[in-house]
């Protein structure tokens, strides 16, 4: 069995957002980049899979949509311990247009189970997965937070609305994993830094298609106003300021 | 020159930082109160590598350069240098020395277990009368012809309750003074060993820190490390390396309270702004980046050099000097500027304080590497 994980190429999650040329793009200056974290977490539920002997996985493998500069967020998800790792050249603009790729290479190179986080910390699509299961034809389940292998079969749970459903899927399937999948990502490991470099990280050319959205601008929520301290012993100020001042009561 | 990072120094940077934050941070403040050994920590740290990362491949090591060892030593210990220390110790002072001066047999039985952090490894040269004058050991180990019965004892014992593997300086012919030392690799459940009770110290209060007595000790003569007579030449050797590792140790200390410094003065307000914004706060912590900055080049450039396999003692000496004073400055800084919660356990900038003054203290005193770097300025 192959487990194959869409990687995203994110902000570290306490960058401080600017954008540029007229807030029609991020600046990226100084930024740290990272792996998107429920995709992180999505890798290491797919290496416990396969560390787990019962199991039958052969290969866990990585997959991102972007540009040269993202080879080190992929070389760190080989020093967690992917197997190989894949770059479609493509610059990541559109969903639409990353699970279009993705799937061409799956066309190609099928794998049993893809896994997807349910969305990447910067632009928050939250539809890759979704997407790739229809471009392929696949199973696909979305908000999962466990899954298991018993034999062919999987066994996920996903998260509703005061509970959880217990869900059997047939292979080939798209999980779209959200958190509790697995406890927290994994650290790299000194060996897994140094095997990263001599793991194969492959540049495939990006399919001709094209991008359904184009962003046009950005904006900043507004700044948060000052906070009021308001004294224990004066709950009147408090219900004259929410009243007169805020106007929510 | 070249001031960039390899990405692989990067991601060792990142997991050591991952780990401090996620996994020491937690209960940091109750192991230092407790005095409590850090078990499940240091286990984590061989499970990741860190305790053996210096030591090759070949001996189930991470074979890592200095660099990378300098960038994850600061982040570890901007944390927790109860920890830091254990890895510290267990890389440059125990590894170190049975990787470059150990047979075959030694690396295959000692520096295997210890490079993958199964044992940990402690460095036994210290004694009630032999600190910084390390060449008046006390500690005899007399040529029995097939071992060396040792007699003696050690203190200030970094992992001297939880090492499995000793490196301990004794005298065999004191007629040679500091040429008549070995440095022998005793396993330290040996008959004839007793540890001393954990020492109640002021900071890296989590660390171990023993005394060793040795009665009658029997020790194999294939322990010895190399030559007859080496054992003082070993442990000057592998202190210059373990310097790069305090200082790195200190730099942490010295980082780690400024960034929460940094956070505090951004946050706390006083007369109507947040404190950073009143120049005598400001330029405080001006003062402690700029000191930072030039300790994290002292201790670059000392492991540079040792990667390049050129001359380091001055440099690491240098480095550890600049920066355990650097780590008591800018700590008592990080109080100040803390006020009164400076002061109290939960923001942790005391702990750090305390912990700052034993790197001017152990390794070699901040008056011994003066001693160190003076004499390498003569010719």
């Amino acid at each position: 069995m192959k487990i194959l994980v869409c990687i995203s190429n994110v902000p570290d999650t306490t960058t401080k957002v600017k954008f540029k040329e007229d807030s029609t793009l991020f600046d990226d200056s100084g930024v740290q980049w990272i792996i998107n974290p429920w995709d992180e977490l999505a890798l290491t539920r797919a290496l416990e899979l396969k560390e787990d002997a019962g199991n039958s996985v052969d290969e866990v493998s990585v997959i991102h949509v972007g540009g040269a500069q993202t080879d080190a967020t992929l070389r760190k998800a080989l020093a967690i311990g992917a197997d190989k790792a894949f770059r479609i050249d493509a610059c990541a603009a559109d969903a639409y247009y990353v699970a279009g790729q993705i799937a061409a290479y799956l066309k190609e190179n099928p794998f049993d189970i893809v896994f997807s986080g349910i969305e990447s910390s910067d632009y928050n699509g939250s539809s890759v997965g979704a997407m790739i299961a229809e471009f392929m034809d696949y199973s696909g389940v979305s908000s999962v937070t466990s899954v298991n292998l018993d034999g062919d079969d999987v066994i996920l749970y996903r998260a509703i609305p005061g509970g959880k459903q217990k869900i059997k899927a047939e292979l080939p399937l798209v999980a779209v994993v959200q958190k509790g999948i697995a406890k927290e990502p994994r650290i790299p490991a000194m060996r897994g830094i140094m095997m990263a470099r001599k793991k194969p990280l492959e540049v495939i050319a990006a399919t001709e298609m094209e991008m359904l959205t184009r962003s046009v601008k950005f904006e900043l929520p507004k700044a948060k106003g000052a906070c009021k301290m308001i004294d224990a012993g004066h709950v009147e100020q408090l219900v004259e300021l929410l009243k007169n001042e805020a106007k929510v009561l | 020159m070249n001031f960039e990072f390899t990405e692989e120094q990067l991601m060792i940077r990142d997991a050591a930082r991952d780990f401090a934050q996620r996994e020491l941070l937690p209960g940091v403040i109750e192991r230092d109160e407790k005095s409590e050994y850090p078990t499940e920590q240091v286990k984590r740290l061989a499970d990741l590598g860190f305790l053996g990362m210096l030591v090759g491949l070949e001996y189930d090591g991470g074979g890592m350069d200095t660099i990378s060892y300098v960038l994850a030593m600061e982040e570890i210990s901007k944390v927790d240098s109860s920890v830091s220390v254990i890895m510290s110790v267990n890389n440059s002072l125990v590894c170190w020395g049975v990787e470059k001066y150990g047979t075959e047999e030694q690396k295959q039985k000692f520096l295997k277990p210890m490079a993958r952090g199964e044992k940990i490894g402690a460095f036994l040269l210290s004694e009630p009368e032999a600190g910084s004058d390390a060449t008046s050991q006390r500690t005899t180990a007399v040529d029995m012809g097939d071992h060396y019965l040792v007699n003696g004892t050690k203190n200030w014992i970094t992992n001297g309750k939880s090492a499995s593997i000793y490196i301990v300086m004794a005298q065999t012919h004191p007629e040679l003074k500091h040429k008549g030392i070995n440095a022998l690799l005793v396993d330290s459940k040996s008959e004839g060993i007793t540890v001393g009770s954990h020492e109640n110290k002021m900071g890296m209060r989590a660390s171990d820190t023993c005394s060793v007595m040795f009665n009658n000790v029997k020790v194999p003569k294939e322990n010895r490390l190399g030559e007859e007579g080496f054992g003082f030449k070993l442990a000057m050797q592998s202190l210059e390396g373990g310097r790069i590792g305090i200082a790195s140790q200190a730099l942490g200390i010295a980082s780690g309270a400024y960034e929460l410094a940094l956070k505090y003065a951004q946050e706390r307000k006083a007369f109507g702004k947040e404190i950073i914004h009143h120049q005598a706060i400001a330029f405080k912590l001006a003062d402690m980046a700029v000191e930072i900055e030039a300790a994290r080049f002292f201790c670059l450039k000392a492991a540079w050099l040792k990667d390049q396999g050129k001359p380091y003692g001055q440099a690491s000496a240098m480095a550890k000097l600049y920066a355990a004073e650097t780590a008591m400055k800018v700590t008592t800084e990080a109080v100040q500027i803390h006020g009164g919660y400076g002061y109290v356990k939960e923001y942790h900038v005391e702990r750090l304080m305390r912990d700052a003054k034993l790197t001017q203290i152990y390794e070699g005193t901040s008056e011994i590497q003066k001693i160190v770097i003076s004499r390498g300025l003569v010719d």
